[in-house]
């Protein structure tokens, strides 16, 4: 019996970590901060950088509401309780975290203590470190990003527009896709080096087979009663192009971007992962090596960070583009 | 200046993926002449949308040929004016925007057409609309959208397609004497596919039967009422006489 409940509880707190990666808001980073802060005990350094970060208030207020939920109620106490849901649920996953710490599940160098990351990631920022890696994962994820996406419009535009072109390179897509990126990371290394080339191009690759897929069914969805009517009115190919089938395919095009922001990002560290010389996948492995936990957790928090921002971004965007969605008659 | 419209010998044939022929419409021959309104009629499948799509030049007869003026109609003209049964609207624009659309392709300066959009919607009834996205308009305001995009190109022809079709009953009515009215005052030629005989008789010079597919002219019934029209001509004796005669085509076609 005691056996189960053991492998129980190592087994609920590492559910707990998992659910806090994957649960990441912008709020998160406050209240880690707060929690931190206020019911921890740690330096006084640490409480000042936690301080200023929290006036910071880096992330703007889009970002730190949740996404994907709908609008539910209008009356204030339900929007309090729907903001404070997610402040709780990591609150309990912190709590959690202390608590498997306190009763030490796991030793140290396994699960550290939450103040113990705090203080690793105050000393990484203070010294540079952190910021030296992430501006480079940072620049390999948006250089991917951009050269992946602008390679599967002009091809998926291609391909949604000739059928010869899709018959011939639409099996060498499904093919391709099929095989994981992650596999053909190191042959990408050889090729192209260990340095930021390298991480450009798996991110790419990463991000293209998604945005082409879209890019095919967005310009394909295109209303035909739509396309006559631009025949009709004798419009250029260049303004059909532009007047109907970029505004037409934009909430496909751009619900592809917002997948391909996040996958750059592992591309980039799927990259670094086999080979380089910096970027936060780099200090990962360098960080792991050394049994350096802490550094690793601060490492892919940063990376979660990203990722999330970049989506945000891409999330922001969106509704830009897309306000007059939100302008639909309901009834 | 309205256009006269020759149809002579048109056919229009279907290729089937199986690699059977489907005769669609025809062969039709009948004239149009410049400034009248010309109603079809038919069962449905009897090739009106297909007519409708040749005359606009957006797909090739298999036989004949179709004039605007004495010229051959072999690809789209933007003296003609095209509206189906969905308005067509495009989500992303406002109604100003979707109005001014045929202008815009057409090069025609931004404050002209924003002026020429803006004459118009009062006339349309969409005088408080002109920034609202069509997914907020009701189906009728959608189609006076649709409508008014057709006429601020100042067409020489209009090819209608169930215009109407898809609104309630009053709706129809109220856009339909609309149309009436502002058709009463520019005089296009208009050729508009209906199933309604009622509206049919209240707007057209003439109604044209369609037999069933392949679709041919059974009958070719003149409207000699007076204009200009209003409702209550539907009521008297004369207006409900040629209606008979219209649901009598029909049921022999
Ligand atoms: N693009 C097409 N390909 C094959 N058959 C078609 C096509 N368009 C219409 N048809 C067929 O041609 C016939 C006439 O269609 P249509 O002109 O739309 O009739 P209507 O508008 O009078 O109802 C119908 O039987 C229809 O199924
Ligand atoms: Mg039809």
């Amino acid at each position: 019996m005691t056996v189960w409940m053991e492998e129980g509880k190592r087994y609920c707190a590492v559910l707990r970590v998992v659910s806090v990666l994957c649960t990441w808001d912008g709020v998160f980073l406050r209240t880690l901060f707060w929690l931190c802060l206020v019911k921890m005990p740690c330096c006084s350094a640490v409480r000042t950088t936690g301080f200023l970060i929290m006036q910071l208030n880096a992330f703007p207020k889009s970002l730190t509401r949740p996404l994907a939920l709908p609008q539910v109620g209008r009356r204030p106490l339900r929007r309090l309780i729907r903001r404070l849901t997610p402040l709780l649920a990591l609150a309990l996953v912190l709590f959690g975290w202390q608590m498997v710490v306190l009763l030490e599940v796991y030793p140290a160098f396994i699960i550290p203590a939450p103040a113990a990351v705090l203080e690793k990631a105050v000393t990484v920022v203070g010294d540079g470190r952190l910021w030296l890696h992430a501006s480079t994962t940072l620049a390999a994820v948006l250089s991917g990003l951009v050269v992946g996406v602008l390679a599967a419009l002009v091809l998926g535009y291609a391909i949604a527009k000739s059928s010869l072109l899709d018959a011939v390179l639409s099996p060498l897509v499904v093919a391709l896709q099929s095989t994981p990126v992650v596999a053909y990371a190191p042959l990408l290394i050889i090729w192209f080096g260990s340095g930021l080339t390298s991480k450009i191009v798996t991110g790419a690759l990463i991000v293209f087979f998604p945005m082409l897929i879209n890019t095919v069914v967005g310009i394909r969805g295109v209303p035909s009663d739509l396309r006559d009517l631009m025949r009709a009115m004798q419009a250029t190919r260049w303004q059909t192009f532009i007047k109907l089938e970029v505004p037409a395919a934009m909430p496909v095009l751009l619900s592809g971007l917002k997948i391909s922001a996040t996958l750059a990002v592992i591309g980039a560290v799927v990259g670094e992962f086999v080979s380089a010389n910096a970027g936060l996948g780099f200090l990962i492995n360098l960080a792991r090596s050394q049994y350096d936990t802490p550094l690793v957790i601060v490492a892919v928090l940063t990376l979660t960070v990203m990722a999330r921002l970049l989506y945000g971004l891409a999330s922001l965007v969106e509704r830009r583009a897309l306000a007059w969605q939100s302008r639909a008659r309901r009834d | 200046m309205p256009a006269r419209i020759t149809v002579s010998d048109l056919a229009a044939v279907y290729q089937m993926p199986g690699g059977d022929t489907l005769p669609a419409l025809g062969p039709v021959s009948f004239h149009i002449e410049a400034g009248s309104f010309v109603c079809i009629l038919g069962p449905s499948g009897c090739g009106k949308s297909t007519l409708i799509r040749l005359l606009a030049g957006l797909q090739r007869p298999s036989r004949g040929q179709a004039f605007l003026n004495d010229q051959s109609i072999i690809q789209p003209s933007r003296r003609v004016g095209l509206m189906f049964q969905d308005a067509n609207l495009m989500p992303w624009r406002t109604v100003l925007d979707n109005l001014v659309l045929p202008l815009e392709v057409a090069g025609v300066p931004k404050p002209e057409r924003l002026a020429a959009a803006r004459a118009l919607l009062p006339a349309l009834g969409l005088a408080d609309f002109e920034g609202a996205y069509p997914g907020e308009l009701s189906g009728g305001m959608a189609q006076r959208v649709a409508l008014g995009r057709v006429l601020i190109q100042k067409p020489d022809a209009l090819l209608l397609d169930e215009p109407f079709g898809a609104l309630d009953a009053m709706t129809r009515e109220r856009i339909s004497l609309d149309l009436l009215e502002m058709w009463e005052r520019q005089r296009q030629t208009v050729l508009m596919v209906t199933h309604d005989i009622h509206e049919a008789v209240l707007l057209a010079d003439r109604v044209l039967v369609f037999s069933r597919r392949p679709g041919r002219i059974a009958a070719d019934i003149r409207v000699s009422l007076p204009r200009p029209r209003r409702l209550e001509d539907t009521y008297g004796a004369a207006f409900g006489q040629i209606a008979g005669q219209v649901r009598a085509a029909i049921s022999q076609a």
